[in-house]
C-alpha cells in the first residue's frame, strides 16, 4: 500500500500520525484504549498481588546479572580469589564462582544479597495476597482457574527458592541438599530410583548442581513466567473483583484507571519495592555463605534455619514422631514420607481444590465480583485462620533447638510442647475466629451516635417506629462513581481537544 | 492563591474542582514541591550510585545509595499519582466473560460435531491414533526419565569399609590406640577414601573413646569396642545429616539438623527425635602395631531409610 492513499493527518498532530500507522500495523488503538482505560479499585490490598510480581521482575533482573559469573560445577579447584581466609582451600567451582561474584565483581555482592531479599518478600507477598484472595473470597467463581494457577506460583516459588539456595554449595546448602535425597529416598518402591536418577548416583553425585541450575534459571522461570502472564490476562479479562461500597455493584467495577493514575502509582511502587529490597541489600546481611564455608558432606553447622518459607517442612519433620514401618522385607520410612511428603501434599492440595471444596459445602454456583468481608463468611475465615495457625506452628517448631537454648528448657519438653501446640492452638484457633468474627459482624453500628427512634401514632391508633434521617456529619462519606471522562466523540473533534486537558491539568 | 487554581477547565460535566478529578485542588504547589524534592533527591542519590560504583566503595553504599534513589523517586511518582492526577472513583461496566448464547451454540456445535462426529466415524483409526500417542508418552519417557542417572543397585546398601580398612581422619593420618583420650571423639574415613565423595557423604564415621578397657555396646558385639573406642556411621538415619555433635557426659551424639539423640553405650540406640533406628555401627579391632582397624563393613545400610531396605 502506498502511503499517497493516506490524504487526511490525524486531528492530533504527528504523534497521532505515529499512533495511527502503529494501528494499521498491529491494531493497537482499540485494545490499548480499552487498556488503558481499565479501572483498578483503589484499596491497599490489591497492592499486595503488585509486590510479588514486582519482585518476581527483581528477581529476573538480578538472577540474569547472577549468572553471568556463577559457574554452575561440583569440579574441586583450589580457592584463590579475593576472601582470605579460604585461600587454598579445596572447593567446588559453585563455591568459588559465588564467593567471587560476592567480592571480586563490583555490585555483586549487592546484587546476590537482592536477590536473595526479593526472593523472600516474593513469597511473603504471594502468601500475604494469597490470604487476601483467600478471606475475601475472590477465588469464587468464576476465578477459580486464576486462583489455582495463583497456588501453582506459590509451589513453584518455594521450589525454586530452594533450588537457587542450593546452588552456591557451601555448607548448609549442601546440607539441605543431603535432606532433599534423604526425602527422595523416602517415596515408597520408587524413592531410590527417584533419588540416585536426579543426584547421578548416590549423594552427593555428580550432576545435581549443574542441573539444579537448569531448573533454577531456566524450566521453572519458564513455566512461572507463563503463569504470571495468564494470571494477569485473567485478571484483566475478568476484570478486578471490589469491595462493596457505594455504588459497587456485581456489574462494575469503581476505582481509578489505568492511565494515568494506576500506571503512575504502579511504576512508584516497582521503584519502592526495588528499592527497599536494595536497601535491605545494602544494610542487612543475608547467607554470607563464605562464613559458612564450602560443602563437606561430614561437617555441618549448629542453629541454622534454612528460608522463612522452607521453615513450616522442617518445623513438621522436627516433630514427628520416630516412626517406621518395615516388617516385610522392605521399609517404609514413615518418619520421613509422613512429615515431607504427605503433610505438604495435603495442605497444597487444599489450597488448590478450596474453591472447589467451599463450592461444594456452600452449593454456591454464582458469579461473584463483589467480595466479602472477611467476618460475614465465619467459617471460610475460621478455616483459614486455622490452617495458618497450623503452618505457622509448624513454623515456629522448625527452631525448636534455638527456642530450648534460649528459655533454657529440654529440649525433650520443647518438642512435646510444640507438638501439643501444632494441633491445639489451630484447634482454639477455630471457634474463637468463628465468635470473633460474629460479633464482628454486629461492629458495623459500633461508635456511631445512635439515631433517634421516632415514634409516631396512626389515626387507627397503631403506633410505628421509624429512625430518624442521619444527622448532618453522620454516615459514611464516599464520593459517588463518575464515569470515565469519554474525552473523545469522534464526529466532535472540537470536544475531544478540550478532553485532553485533563491530564496535562 | 493564584489565579491558575480557580480556573475552572470544563470537560464534559467534570470541572477542575470536582473532587473526582483533584483531590489537593486546592493547593496542589505544595505536594507539587515535595513530589520535586523526593525526586531531586533520588537523582541525586542515583550519581552518588555511579560514584560508588565507580571510586569501588564499600558494597553497603552501593545499596544504600541504590535504594535510597529508588525510594525516593518511587515516592515521587506513586505520590504523584495518589495526590495530584485525578481522584476518582471513576466507573467501568463489566463485560459478560461468557459468550452470547449461539455463539455458545456454535462452538458446542464444532466440538461435537466435528471431533465426535467426524473422527468417531474412523473408530479403529481414532484408536489407533490414540494408542500411538500413549505409546510414544511412554517411549519418550525412557530417555528423558531412564538416562537422567544410573539405577541405586547397592549403592545406598553399601560402604567403602572394608574387613581391615584403617580408621584414618580428613588429613589421612591413621588413628592408633594412644590417639584419643577417653571422651575424645574423630570422625574417620576407611583408608583411601577420605578425599572421595563418597567417602565424605557414605562413609562417614565417628570414633569415640568410651573407656580404656574394651567397650560392650549390645550383646552380639562383644569383640566390637577394642580399648574403649566405639565407632558408629555419621550419617544420621533420620535425614542423613552428619551426627556431629557429642555430649561428652551424657555419651549421646546430637544431630544438629533435628535433634535425633543416639547413646552411643547403648548400640546407637535413637533416645530422642525422629530418627527411628539406631546409628550402624562399626566393629573394631586393634592390630599388632596399635592401629585401629574395622573388622568389616556396617552390617546394615547406612543414612535414610528407603524401600529396598529390609
Amino acid at each position: 500500500m502506498s502511503s499517497k492513499t493516506k490524504t487526511s493527518v490525524s486531528k492530533y498532530g504527528p504523534l497521532g500520525d505515529k499512533l495511527n500507522d502503529l494501528d494499521d500495523r498491529l491494531g493497537v488503538a482499540r485494545g490499548g484504549r480499552t487498556l488503558m482505560d481499565k479501572i483498578f479499585p483503589d484499596h491497599w490490598s490489591f497492592m499486595l498481588g503488585e509486590i510479588a510480581l514486582y519482585s518476581f521482575m527483581i528477581l529476573l533482573a538480578t538472577g540474569i546479572f547472577l549468572t553471568l559469573y556463577y559457574v554452575p560445577s561440583q569440579t574441586l579447584v583450589t580457592y584463590h580469589g579475593s576472601y582470605l581466609p579460604l585461600r587454598g582451600v579445596r572447593v567446588s567451582q559453585a563455591f568459588a564462582s559465588s564467593v567471587d561474584l560476592s567480592f571480586s565483581v563490583r555490585a555483586g555482592l549487592m546484587m546476590r544479597q537482592m536477590h536473595h531479599w526479593a526472593c523472600d518478600i516474593f513469597v511473603g507477598a504471594i502468601v500475604v495476597h494469597m490470604a487476601r484472595v483467600f478471606f475475601t473470597g475472590a477465588f469464587r467463581k468464576p476465578r477459580e482457574t486464576n486462583w489455582l494457577i495463583g497456588t501453582l506460583l506459590l509451589i513453584l516459588s518455594i521450589a525454586n527458592g530452594f533450588l537457587g539456595y542450593s546452588l552456591p554449595d557451601d555448607l548448609v546448602s549442601g546440607t539441605g541438599l543431603r535432606i532433599a535425597f534423604s526425602i527422595l529416598e523416602s517415596i515408597p518402591v520408587i524413592g531410590s530410583y527417584a533419588a540416585t536418577m536426579l543426584f547421578g548416583g548416590n549423594f552427593p553425585g555428580t550432576m545435581v548442581i549443574s542441573r539444579f541450575f537448569t531448573l533454577h534459571v531456566l524450566l521453572i522461570p519458564a513455566i512461572m513466567v507463563g503463569l504470571v502472564t495468564a494470571h494477569l490476562v485473567l485478571l484483566v479479562t475478568q476484570k478486578h473483583t471490589q469491595f462493596k461500597g457505594k455504588g459497587r455493584t456485581e456489574k462494575n467495577v469503581v476505582g481509578a484507571p489505568m492511565m494515568p493514575i494506576f500506571a503512575a502509582k504502579a511504576t512508584g511502587f516497582i521503584f519502592l519495592v526495588s528499592g527497599v529490597t536494595a536497601l535491605l541489600a545494602g544494610l542487612a546481611q543475608i547467607n554470607p555463605i563464605w562464613q559458612f564455608g564450602p560443602y563437606e558432606a561430614s561437617k555441618i553447622s549448629y542453629a541454622v534455619q534454612p528460608d522463612w518459607y522452607m521453615g513450616w517442612l522442617d518445623g513438621v519433620l522436627r516433630i514427628w514422631p520416630a516412626w517406621q514401618f518395615s516388617n516385610f522385607g522392605h521399609t517404609i520410612p514413615l518418619e520421613v514420607f509422613l512429615p515431607a511428603v504427605v503433610v505438604p501434599g495435603i495442605v497444597f492440595t487444599i489450597a488448590q481444590l478450596w474453591p472447589a471444596i467451599e463450592a461444594k459445602f456452600t452449593k454456591d454456583t454464582a458469579m461473584h465480583n463483589l467480595l466479602d468481608r472477611p467476618r460475614d463468611r465465619p467459617k471460610r475465615t475460621a478455616f483459614g485462620v486455622g490452617m495458618l495457625a497450623f503452618l505457622f506452628m509448624l513454623f515456629v517448631a522448625s527452631s525448636t533447638d534455638v527456642l530450648a537454648n534460649y528459655f533454657h528448657i529440654s529440649l525433650n519438653s520443647m518438642l512435646w510442647l510444640m507438638r501439643v501446640l501444632v494441633i491445639l492452638v489451630p484447634l482454639i484457633s477455630y471457634p474463637v475466629t468463628l465468635t470473633l468474627c460474629k460479633e464482628l459482624q454486629r461492629a458495623g453500628d459500633a461508635g456511631k451516635r445512635r439515631r433517634p427512634n421516632i415514634v409516631t401514632r396512626s389515626a387507627e391508633g397503631a403506633y410505628h417506629t421509624v429512625p430518624a434521617d442521619l444527622r448532618p456529619g453522620d454516615g459514611h462519606h464516599e464520593l459517588a462513581a463518575e464515569p470515565l471522562p469519554t474525552f473523545i466523540k469522534l464526529d466532535d473533534a472540537e470536544e475531544a481537544t478540550a478532553g485532553t486537558r485533563m491530564i496535562t491539568r | 492563591m493564584s489565579a491558575e487554581q480557580h480556573t475552572p477547565v470544563s470537560i464534559t460535566s467534570v470541572s477542575i474542582d470536582d473532587p473526582h478529578m483533584q483531590p489537593l485542588a486546592r493547593n496542589p504547589r505544595r505536594m507539587e514541591q515535595t513530589i520535586a524534592t523526593a525526586m531531586f533527591f533520588g537523582l541525586l542519590s542515583f550519581v552518588l550510585f555511579g560514584v560508588a560504583y565507580w571510586m569501588n566503595w564499600a558494597p553497603w553504599s552501593l545499596g544504600v545509595t541504590l535504594g535510597l534513589g529508588m525510594v525516593l523517586l518511587g515516592f515521587g511518582v506513586t505520590a504523584w499519582g495518589k495526590y495530584l492526577m485525578p481522584k476518582g472513583p471513576f466507573v467501568e461496566e463489566r463485560h459478560e466473560v461468557a459468550s452470547t448464547e449461539e455463539q455458545r451454540d456454535s462452538f458446542a456445535a464444532a466440538v461435537i460435531q466435528r471431533n465426535l462426529g467426524i473422527l468417531g466415524r474412523r473408530k479403529v483409526l481414532g484408536g489407533l491414533a490414540g494408542a500411538g500417542l500413549g505409546v510414544f508418552g511412554i517411549v519418550a519417557a525412557f530417555p528423558l526419565i531412564r538416562s537422567l542417572g544410573p539405577l541405586p543397585k547397592n549403592s545406598l546398601k553399601t560402604t567403602d569399609w572394608k574387613a581391615g580398612s584403617y580408621l584414618v581422619d580428613s588429613t589421612g593420618r591413621a588413628v592408633k590406640v594412644g590417639d584419643v583420650a577417653v571422651g575424645g571423639i574423630v570422625t574417620v574415613f576407611p583408608m583411601g577414601f577420605e578425599d572421595t565423595d563418597n567417602g565424605q557423604a557414605v562413609d562417614q564415621t565417628v570414633l569415640i573413646r568410651l573407656a580404656t578397657a574394651d567397650v560392650v555396646t549390645l550383646a552380639g558385639r562383644e569383640s566390637w569396642g577394642p580399648s574403649g573406642y566405639v565407632a558408629y556411621s555419621k550419617v544420621c538415619p533420620h535425614l542423613g545429616c552428619p551426627v556431629g555433635l557429642y555430649e561428652q557426659q551424657l555419651e549421646v551424639l546430637v544431630c544438629p539438623c533435628h535433634q535425633s539423640m543416639f547413646t552411643v553405650s547403648n548400640g546407637g540406640y535413637p533416645t530422642f527425635g525422629p530418627a527411628p533406628r539406631p546409628l550402624p555401627q562399626l566393629p573394631l579391632y586393634v592390630d599388632g602395631r596399635g592401629y585401629i582397624r574395622s573388622q568389616g563393613g556396617y552390617n546394615q545400610p547406612v543414612g535414610a531409610g528407603f524401600w529396598e531396605r529390609s
